[in-house]
């Protein structure tokens, strides 16, 4: 495998030379989706060198967990991904359930699976709104905004909240679906399918879409995966690799589902597999729907949100006040495991990893966030170079990259 | 493969290398010294019964306050999994007490560029044959390293960044809008009197 | 007397454009949010009615801003040139039988020449607003009226050679007033070329890459504020409803209808101009942008080729026929 990409640019060049300029694009531009300074160096219109500049937005997430007990810690990764919050903090419960070995009963997977997927159709909504409106489709953007409005409307019923949810706990859910959210859901998925082909009609045998993404910002397989890319992006390159498959967790292994895969490696593939993932989504959501078994929400070990900070002798004492899971734990003394775990989730912009550390404690002592969006700016140097600031622009749409979740 | 025999494996090809092997909760880690870490990765990589072609993250530690007796002040994780086969094993390297450094990676992977940057911006590990090492989310005049852990919460100081930028704030103020900077939220005490 | 009346015309003129221009907008916010699932203006005066005069009195009273760096007589010039051009391109068109202020004999050639002269307007302004955004809206709007200004003249080419004529009033009576007699059936060539090249002449979607927003900010007018930017916009209309005017003048007729109007002779007219108005604000809220040498391609290597053939088989037929 060989991951360096190379790339030979032809520019006209008069008189010998070619004048370059830079352009400083962003931090306040339009079509950059945040904060993500672009600095570019033009001959022309083509790219000649292309420097993404992040950290506007770094808020020390890193940092600031390491003081925070781990149920604390949960509502940072709400700001994390904002788009997707629910995805976020539902791989940050995994990664600390498997951290702490607590275990999740089987209706909060279900309703996990649920949520994160209506997240994953929230974000790749919002992908193809803002997508197809940086190539210069508006009305794509706000039939998308109309169904997501939707789904966000149905967030609020489950758990008060439209953005930032920080509903998933540690060892499950934190409150139970109602059948109004159920029903609404049905109609919801019963609906969305043709609300795809409305999208479809718009935009997928557009000739100026088609000639807008195919063989634009093409990447080999191998080249995405020495970039790191993950998620739609690396799939669009034809390599399969999808956690829900490769390290199932909540009900994945429990669901049928397809991972949608492309060849190309270019806007257009990548396209293609997020728009069938959304119906994938959908499908996964019917059958989690059919499937939900009934039972508790939270698991009978799971550490409860009020945590004592301080000695083991206190918390049993107030551990006490929580019923039996909490002073099993104490009386085991494996409340706080050290040791160390990666986690890895499928969010809808990649693979979003928590790399945690616990050295006993009830606070995690290096909490490290591998996030995707970060490593696809990152990646954007490479595959931006040669082409047209056009192509930039539908570069980075097509990367679906959020600024929040990049600067942590 | 099984976490147990992967560590295995690594341990007879680098017996000089691999400090110590374990694995928590199913995962498979290796405590390494930093000499040849990029011959082991490269060698993880490519052999073909480990195939660990994605490289997951790679973060810095700072191991001063860790209760685990022997690491090493600084360390460098590399989380590794293999697409093809599977299976994921995680590479602790020592990066060393003072003056933390490290070989990059990017020759094996490109996507390693920022993940270096970042955990030299935000741990202070440097990584010799890094093509371009600077700050990557703090400023680039920033002084310190955040995620050490001698590093305190809540700065010391105002960036001076900000201070400038409060004070030409101040400056175009005075042409108008706002003359006395009460849109800024600069509180003057003196109001209330 | 005759030039007391002339001026008369001419205020009657301008009043009428300006507030078709107020309208052409609210014409256009509305559709546009009808066809996207909202409903466009509504606060101000009935359903919004009122919403172009309060967008008018608010960018009258907007603060001008001017770049410190900015080439002040050329970043000042730079609007007035972009409407006085499409201005007085109105002076020509024939809204209907006599309604005509200058019935000039080479009308087609004076509105091309006003619409070239307009695209120094953008130009002048992409320049002189000493931003690199403006710069590059200014050139690609250079190149882009350029080519477009090519395949557009040249599908013209065709009328004129049906009609006999360059006088606009000539070319609308060579038509007759039936149906059959338009030139949107014989010239159907020369309609598609000139249709798309009036899309890129007035940088609609989805040639808008002189102001491309999610590129280039805004283009050109990334530096322009309050009035200097109103009056672009108010060019850019002007310009759409020239260009339709042309249409209508060239390939549907003019102000022949299947039945006369006798109150308000140019009826056909406006509601035919009206019906291009409709179809640019259509395309916009249908078509994603094209690139800038996507753009390219399109005008030289389709267009122009298309225009030429359109020429010659034009020609052939009126060289057998006649």
């Amino acid at each position: 495998m060989s991951g360096t990409i190379s790339k030979t640019i032809e520019v006209p060049v008069v008189d010998g030379e070619s004048e370059r300029y830079s352009l400083r694009m962003g931090p306040q531009h339009p079509a950059t989706h945040g904060v993500l300074r672009v600095d570019l160096e033009l001959d022309g219109e083509t790219i000649m060198e292309c420097n993404p500049q992040v950290g506007y937005l770094h808020r020390g997430f890193e940092k600031l967990a390491e003081s925070k007990t781990y149920a604390q810690a949960l509502i940072l990764t709400d700001r994390l991904d904002y788009i997707a919050a629910m995805s976020n903090n539902i791989g940050y419960c995994v990664a600390v359930e498997k951290l702490l070995a607590v275990s999740v009963p089987e209706r909060a997977q279900y309703i996990r699976t649920i949520v994160g997927e209506m997240s994953r159709l929230c974000s790749h909504l919002l992908w193809l709104a803002t997508h197809a409106l940086d190539i210069g489709a508006m009305t794509v953007f706000l039939y998308c905004f109309r169904e997501r409005e939707i789904l966000l409307d149905l967030f609020e019923e489950l758990c008060g909240a439209r953005l930032t949810f920080s509903y998933p706990r540690i060892g499950g859910v934190r409150q139970d679906v109602s059948r109004y959210f159920v029903d609404e859901l049905q109609r919801f998925l019963d609906m969305f399918p043709a609300k795809m082909e409305e999208y479809e009609t718009l935009i997928d045998t557009n000739r100026i879409w088609l000639k807008r993404t195919v063989g634009v910002g093409k990447l080999s397989g191998a080249e995405a995966l020495g970039l790191g890319l993950t998620g739609a992006c690396l799939r669009g390159s034809g390599v399969d690799y999808d956690i829900r498959k490769h390290q199932p967790y909540d009900a994945y292994d429990k669901v049928e589902f397809e991972v949608p895969l492309a060849t190309e490696g270019d806007i257009y593939a990548r396209y293609r597999c997020r728009m069938e993932e959304m119906l994938q989504s959908v499908h996964i959501i019917q059958q989690c729907i059919d499937q939900l078994p009934p039972g508790p929400i939270v698991g009978p070990d799971a550490p409860d949100l009020v945590m004592p900070f301080k000695a083991p002798a206190r918390v049993e004492a107030d551990a006490a006040a929580f019923g039996g899971g909490l002073i099993k734990l104490v009386r085991d003394q494996k409340l706080y495991i050290s040791g160390d775990v990666y986690v890895a989730t499928e969010v809808p912009k990649g693979e979003l990893g928590f790399y945690f550390i616990s050295d006993g404690n009830n606070r995690p002592y290096r909490m490290h966030i591998r996030s995707p969006s970060f490593i696809h700016i990152g990646a954007l140097k490479a595959i931006c170079k040669g082409e047209l600031i056009a192509d930039l622009i539908a570069n980075i749409g097509s990367l679906d990259v959020v600024l929040g979740e990049s600067d942590r | 493969m099984e976490p147990v025999a992967i560590i295995d494996q690594v341990k007879a090809e680098f017996p000089d290398e691999v400090i110590e092997g374990y694995v928590n909760q199913g995962q498979g880690a290796i405590i390494v010294r930093s000499s040849r870490v990029k011959e082991m990765l490269r060698y993880l990589r490519d052999d073909a019964s480990l195939q660990m072609n994605h490289l997951r993250s790679l973060c810095g530690v700072d191991n001063s306050r860790r209760k685990d007796p022997g690491l090493s002040k600084f360390e460098v994780v590399y989380n590794l999994y293999s697409i093809v086969l599977g299976h994921e094993i995680r590479l602790r390297a020592e990066a060393g007490d003072t003056d933390p450094a490290i070989d990059s990676v990017v020759e094996l992977w490109p996507g390693a560029d920022w993940l270096e940057r970042e955990t030299y911006d935000l741990m202070g590990i440097s990584f010799t044959g890094h093509p371009d090492l600077r700050r990557v989310l703090m400023p680039e005049d920033w002084e310190g390293h955040p995620l050490q852990k001698s590093y305190p919460l809540k700065g010391k100081v105002e960036w001076k960044g900000m201070i400038e930028l409060l004070e030409k704030v101040k400056e175009l103020d005075k042409h108008g809008f706002d003359p006395e900077g009460h849109a800024h939220g600069q509180y003057d005490p003196r109001e209330n009197d | 007397m005759n030039i007391i009346m002339l001026l008369v015309w001419i205020l009657i003129l301008f009043a009428v454009v300006m507030l078709h221009v107020a309208y052409a907008t609210y014409f256009e916010r509305k559709i546009i949010g009808h066809m996207q699932v909202r409903v466009g203006p509504m606060r101000v005066g009935w359903h919004g009615l009122l919403q172009p005069i309060a967008d008018g009195v608010k960018s009258f009273f907007k603060e001008d801003i001017i770049p410190e760096n900015a080439d002040k007589p050329t970043f000042l010039a730079a609007p007035i040139i972009c409407l006085v051009a499409m201005m007085t391109s109105l002076a020509v068109l024939p809204f209907a039988k006599g309604w005509v202020l200058a019935d000039i004999d080479i009308g087609l050639l004076f509105i091309f020449a006003m619409s070239s002269l307009a695209s120094y307007g953008v130009v002048l302004a992409g320049w002189a607003s000493n931003s690199k955004y403006s710069f590059l809206g200014g050139l690609r709007s250079m190149a882009q009226v350029i080519s477009y200004e090519i395949s557009m003249g040249l599908s013209l080419v065709g009328v004129m050679l049906m009609a006999g004529s360059l006088n606009l009033t000539q070319i609308v009576e060579a038509q007759g007033d039936s149906f059959l007699g338009m030139y949107l059936m014989p010239q159907c060539i020369g309609f598609f070329v000139f249709f798309i090249s009036m899309l890129a002449e007035t940088n609609r979607v989805p040639f808008d890459l002189p102001e491309a927003e999610t590129e280039l900010v805004s283009g050109y007018s990334t530096e322009y504020s309050g009035m200097r930017y109103a009056i672009f916009f108010m060019a850019e209309y002007i310009g759409m409803m020239v260009m339709a005017s042309i249409a209508t003048i060239c390939y549907l007729g003019g102000w022949n209808g299947p039945f006369e109007v006798a109150l308000f002779p140019p009826f056909w007219f406006v509601l035919k101009v009206y019906l291009f108005m409709f179809l640019f604000i259509w395309i916009r809220a249908t078509l994603p942008r094209y690139r800038y040498d996507q753009l390219m391609d399109l005008g030289w290597k389709l267009l122009i080729p298309l225009a030429l053939a359109n020429i010659v088989l034009t020609a052939c037929f009126r060289a057998i026929l006649a």
